[in-house]
């Protein structure tokens, strides 16, 4: 029980993490702000508050050094400097190193930290010992645990001699504000007439009602020097306990005879003129206007609170192991294969009942499938963040400047397919910074602003999302790029090439132009992993560069790994399928085009020569060629290929099913799926289809 | 004379290929499947018959007489697959076997189990656990995991027509 209590912890003080790293890298543009401030601080009060209930010791005492500075910057005594930020990020990196320490049982360098209490206490103001504070921290932190949300009602009724004593009511009822949600309304009926007034003194009092964790300490810590210079009077209104479905708080009558206000006779006698008992109470001559709508306020606010709460509670999520949602895509995958049975079934009995009846399976299933496809969607910005830590940590490691901008944070993808882009995203954020963006001197020499710029942003586009990285920086070297490819013989001095090709020989593996080799890249190591890696994602690479301008490249990324949509397509006895995206356009091949060809695997499709690959031969099916034959014309990396079959079946949803170790290892097929009819259906992978005839042709030729 | 490592009496499925008895610890199988559609998947080894559909997932099917260096197996109405799981690299795997007929269960004890002589089964000795007797018929008992071992399945690459 208690493990499954801490890996929650880990969890959420994960999530709390990343939250602080985001707070603070704003906080780095806005170092005003209170309100990331705020956050900052909250997240470090959390992670310690609960690291200490599961028995993180040592995080929380760490972490309560750090939130001490905070509590200092928060209460606008220290300045948030970039200094403070550097050490409070490299706080926040050990904090996440001690979470981890316990899963990989490696000791944590104790040395770091102590480092990073030191030079927090430096930039510590001398005039507060930290002692001191730690206490009064320690003290402050027990309440707030102790209690949830409750609401009060406060009755401040200061003493007419009470300004004399230099205290302002205003400045405390402002203290107040700053506990929680509070209402105030003023008291006007003890001012005199003005050849009474005596301008030192105070008459009005205050009705406050306040929601708030501190508890009554907290509040009456508030009041602790005025204690004797006021009748205060403080009520519990509201626990914060759950109510029973209903946020509607006690009748005005009530409230005010708890108040004291009213005499429950005189309620009563009240009440039975019949009139809404506000104003009844106020034309009776009983109460002041004041003291009903002060009553009023109280109402209101309980009620909003409460109202609060339960949509609070509606609007709740609940955390399910990533394991359970996957095994429910599978479900729904197999429920869609279940679904196309029964569709095609019901179509040869030609029964309406039954017709109708796989109609409506159909529809749910393919709600169902939406909807749990949808579960597993999470917005991108969640790794956009941790580049902006990437992208602050690099510019300063390499004395460049750097801002990096973000957009379409919010676009959704697959959880595995977020998961799986996130090294190929590092490492082209870290060329963009390296090989990209310039020395400031550079930069203001060719006329750009010193600062350089990294443009992250996402976006969907039909079934894919589209993930660009664009840099204002150098661009890249046309001629350097094509004289290193002849350098490694990739291409011949003679070869003709579009800008196009000349970039894609960045994805050579060990291909680099770097004339040093730096922490941060020029290894050559890298662009091809990267190319592996989005096409292990069905995905694309694009990149466009103009020298001196900057470059962009552009991921193209399936939205889901789980589903797509594909072309399926038969040859002989077997059916194999295309993913719908890669397919253009599907063209007839007749046996007297392939004898006007005379042997070479060309198709004239509409004037322009499009060389196309014959399963049939590459996979060795036995069986006569069909009279005309369907070419599939796909785009694969820019250009057209086109894939001979004996006919096209049509366009089919698919559940992409691994096809196991056993044939791991076999070019040119991805995967299988399971058809309407039960038979199974190879996926083609048609960009290592190409590589494996480019391959054979080179070696026969 | 019996096998080390074989101590305890064990349930053994047999099933022939050809005129010869196999047995497989029944531990080891998982199902028994009639003969359905396997689909090919191109540019693999031969013994490598394809992929069936079980229930939504994809399995691969293997003809063991292929791989004994026997001719191949033959459909008939008393063809099936053996769906078993196989232990490789510590990691489950379920895959079909074609058997073309499926025997019976039987229960062998210790001493009923010879080891495999070097010579004169035509298998290779390494996917034999041992020989047992019964009603004076030798059944040739395997070592699944060992048949189906890492270098035999990943031998993929290279096959084929590339």
């Amino acid at each position: 029980m208690i493990e499954q209590h801490i890996a929650t912890y880990r969890e959420e003080a994960n999530e709390l993490l990343t939250e602080l790293e985001t707070s603070l890298l704003e906080l780095e543009d806005s170092p005003d702000d209170a309100d990331l401030i705020g956050r900052v601080f909250r997240a470090m009060h959390t992670i310690k508050g609960s690291g200490a209930m599961f028995g993180f010791d040592e995080i929380a005492s760490f972490t309560h050094e750090v939130e001490t500075v905070f509590d200092l910057v928060r209460n606008g005594k220290l300045a948030v400097t970039k200094q403070l930020l550097n050490l409070t990020l490299r706080a926040r990196d050990h904090i996440k190193s001690m979470l981890d320490a316990d899963l990989t049982s490696d000791s944590v360098d104790r040395a770091n930290g102590e480092a990073i209490i030191a030079g927090l206490r430096q930039i510590l103001p001398d005039a507060t010992p930290a002692e001191v504070l730690q206490q009064k921290k320690e003290k402050h932190s027990e309440v707030e645990h102790a209690t949830d949300q409750q609401t009060w009602r406060i009755r401040f009724r200061p003493h007419p001699e009470i300004l004399l004593g230099g205290t302002s009511p205003v400045a405390l009822i402002n203290e107040l504000r700053d506990l929680g949600e509070c209402h105030v309304v003023a008291h006007f009926e003890d001012v005199p007439r003005l050849e009474d007034l005596v301008p030192e003194h105070c008459y009005i009092y205050w009705d406050i009602i306040l929601t708030t964790k501190c508890g009554i300490d907290g509040i009456k810590d508030v009041f602790i020097f005025v204690e004797d210079d006021c009748d205060l009077k403080i009520d519990l209104v509201d626990d914060g306990t759950q109510f029973e479905g209903d946020e509607i708080y006690k009748k005005l009558g009530d409230i005010l005879v708890e108040r004291g206000d009213l005499s429950p006779v005189e309620m009563r006698r009240i009440l039975g003129l019949q009139k809404r008992f506000g104003e009844m109470a106020v034309a009776a001559g009983a109460l002041t206007p004041e003291k009903v709508q002060s009553a009023l306020v109280e109402q209101q606010h309980v009620k909003n609170v409460r109202q609060e709460r339960i949509s609070q509670d509606a609007a709740s999520s609940i955390r399910v192991p990533a394991e359970k949602l996957d095994l429910l895509i599978n479900l729904v995958g197999e429920m869609v294969t279940v679904q196309a049975h029964l569709s095609q079934t019901a179509a040869q009995y030609a029964n309406s009942d039954f017709i109708s009846i796989a109609e409506e399976v159909e529809r749910l299933t393919s709600e169902l499938r939406d909807t749990a496809l949808n579960i597993r969607m999470l917005p991108i910005g969640t790794t956009f963040t941790k580049f902006k830590r990437l992208v602050r940590d690099l510019s300063q490691e390499l004395g460049k400047e750097i801002e990096m901008e973000t957009e379409g944070a919010d676009t959704e993808l697959d959880k595995t397919v977020i998961e799986k882009l996130n090294d190929p995203l590092v490492h082209l954020i870290r060329n963009s910074i390296d090989h990209g963006i310039e020395m400031p001197e550079t930069r203001l020499a060719a006329g750009k602003p010193a600062q350089g710029i990294v443009h992250l942003g996402a976006v969907h586009s039909g079934d894919s999302v589209l993930i660009t990285i664009r840099d204002d920086g150098a661009g890249l070297d046309r001629d350097a790029i094509r004289a290193k490819a002849i350098e490694r013989g990739l291409i011949t001095a003679s070869a003709e090439l579009t800008d196009k090709e000349i970039y894609a020989m960045i994805f050579a593996p060990g291909f680099s132009t770097a004339a040093k080799v730096t922490s941060v890249s020029g290894r050559g190591v890298g662009m091809d992993v990267v190319k592996k890696a989005i096409e292990a994602l069905r995905g694309t690479i694009d990149i466009a560069s103009v020298r001196g301008v900057g470059s962009t490249i552009t991921l193209k990324i399936p939205l889901t790994l789980a589903i797509i949509e594909c072309l399926l397509v038969r040859i002989g006895p077997s059916f194999f399928v295309l993913p719908l995206s890669c397919v253009e356009e599907c063209v007839e091949l007749a046996r007297t085009d392939i004898e006007n060809s005379h042997g070479r695997n060309l198709a004239n499709v509409r004037g322009a020569i499009v060389p196309y690959i014959p399963l049939r031969e590459q996979f060795l099916i036995a069986g006569d060629r069909p009279e005309i034959e369907q070419i599939v014309i796909t785009g694969i990396n820019g250009s057209k290929v086109g894939f001979v079959v004996d006919s096209v079946v049509g366009e089919h949803q698919t559940v992409i099913k691994s096809l196991g170790r056993m044939y791991r290892d076999v070019k040119g097929i991805s995967g299988a799926t399971i058809l309407g009819d039960g038979t199974v259906a190879l996926i083609l992978d048609m960009a290592l289809l190409l590589q494996a005839a480019e391959a054979s042709e080179q070696a026969s030729a | 004379m019996s096998v080390s490592g074989i101590t305890e009496t064990v349930q053994y499925l047999t099933f022939k290929l050809g005129e010869e008895i196999f047995s497989l610890d029944v531990a080891k199988v998982r199902e028994i499947l009639e003969y359905t559609n396997i689909t090919k998947v191109p540019q693999t080894p031969d013994f490598m018959c394809g992929v069936i559909n079980l229930r939504g997932s994809v399995v691969p099917v293997i003809d063991l007489r292929l791989k004994f260096g026997m001719p191949a197996t033959e459909r008939t109405v008393n063809t099936c697959i053996i769906v078993v799981e196989v232990q490789m690299e510590n990691e489950d795997i379920v895959l079909g076997t074609l058997a073309d007929s499926v025997q019976e269960v039987v229960e062998l004890e210790p001493e009923q189990i010879e080891p495999a002589p070097q010579i004169g089964t035509r298998l290779n000795t390494e996917f034999i656990r041992g020989m047992g007797k019964q009603d004076g018929n030798f059944i040739i008992i395997l070592d699944i995991d060992k048949v189906f071992s890492n270098e035999e399945l990943e031998t993929v690459q290279g096959h084929g027509s590339l």
